[in-house]
């Protein structure tokens, strides 16, 4: 697999710090091998939304990778309940079903990006920089503006849907 | 046929990917008994104004094709992983075609994928006629096998009303 420029936490330069949750074994060691090539470290791992509730508790993950579709509690629900308890928590959800509805209600229930199935891990790599870097949190080697650039417009897009869906 | 598009689209294009080859449909069928399992296969269902489920079922070598790419090591057809991979397949092409046909305007929920035995195969194709397509590539075959109907009454019941 690729290596890319790892991203680093600017408060003590030590590797970001993921929580992967996904119903499926397959993808969340196919997501795990992709942020070891982005320098990180897997904090945890959970198979549905309620197991991934007690793990950001346990282990503060710096960023959680999110799937929408599990059994007992799903994604979306995940993420309303996390961010409730933890508001800086940072979720960006990975999942096959990319409909507008559901990225909107993600992004509504505090997830702050979205990546569809199957993940291109440059694509992942980018989100990732872009959602650590906008608090501050990654000092990412050679950080590109236009890519920053790109993303501010993305998300401003994605905003705009959600005032214009209310 | 309409419905059934975005899932023959959507394995189309991710088996080009996975198998690096384009793969061919060899052939279509109507299956009204049991379907028979041809090799690892895994089933989503969904529900809502579109009911029904799709059973993705590949050849080993294919599955572990798919294995192999996802994981980005060589994967042989004995190791475990590879009918996790062909759920993870059937996850990927069934949310890709829920993507297109929700943002068409279809609302309906998806469910987890599940890995079938050969006797919850026979059983799933028992009730309910069935579209099969057999996807040639490289690596063997792989059959899409798709029951699903649509719910106008529901739909009329969600619509706006018109004056």
């Amino acid at each position: 697999m690729k290596q890319f420029e790892p991203l680093t936490r600017k408060k003590d330069n030590q590797p970001v710090r993921y929580l992967i949750v996904d119903d499926s074994v397959f993808a969340r060691k196919s997501l795990a091998k992709m942020v070891e090539s982005f320098g990180g470290q897997l904090a945890g791992e959970a198979g549905d939304g309620c197991t991934a509730i007690t793990e950001y508790a346990r282990t503060k993950p710096d960023l959680v990778l999110m799937d929408i579709t599990m059994p007992q509690m799903e994604g979306i629900e995940a993420v309303e309940r996390i961010v409730q308890e933890h508001p800086e928590a940072r979720v960006v959800m990975v999942s096959s079903v990319g409909y507008q509805d559901n990225i909107l209600a993600a992004l509504q229930k505090g997830a702050r990006h979205f990546v569809q199935k199957p993940v291109r891990p440059d694509a992942l790599y980018e989100i990732i920089r872009y959602v650590l870097n906008d608090d501050g949190v990654t000092a990412p080697v050679g950080a590109g503006e236009n890519s920053r650039r790109e993303w501010t417009s993305f998300n401003r897009s994605l905003a705009h849907s959600i005032q214009f869906s209310r | 046929m309409d419905l059934i598009q975005p899932f023959i689209g959507s394995l189309d294009s991710v088996l080009a990917v996975m198998m690096k080859a384009p793969a061919k449909i060899a052939h279509l069928d109507m299956e009204e008994d049991g379907y028979r399992r041809k090799g690892l296969a895994a089933t989503v269902i969904f529900k809502g104004q579109i009911e029904g489920r799709i059973v993705l079922d590949m050849e080993p070598r294919a599955a572990a094709q798919v294995a192999s790419y996802l994981s980005g090591a060589e994967v042989d057809t004995s190791e475990s992983i590879v009918p996790e991979a062909v759920c993870e397949l059937a996850n990927m092409v069934i949310g890709n075609a829920v993507t297109q046909l929700n943002d068409r305007g279809f609302q309906f929920k998806v469910y987890p994928p599940s890995l079938l035995t050969e006797e919850q195969c026979a059983k799933a194709g028992q009730d309910s006629e069935a579209t099969v397509l057999c996807f040639e590539t490289p690596h063997g075959n792989v059959h899409l096998n798709i029951a699903m109907h649509y719910h106008a009454r529901r739909t009329r019941e969600r619509s706006p009303v018109s004056v």
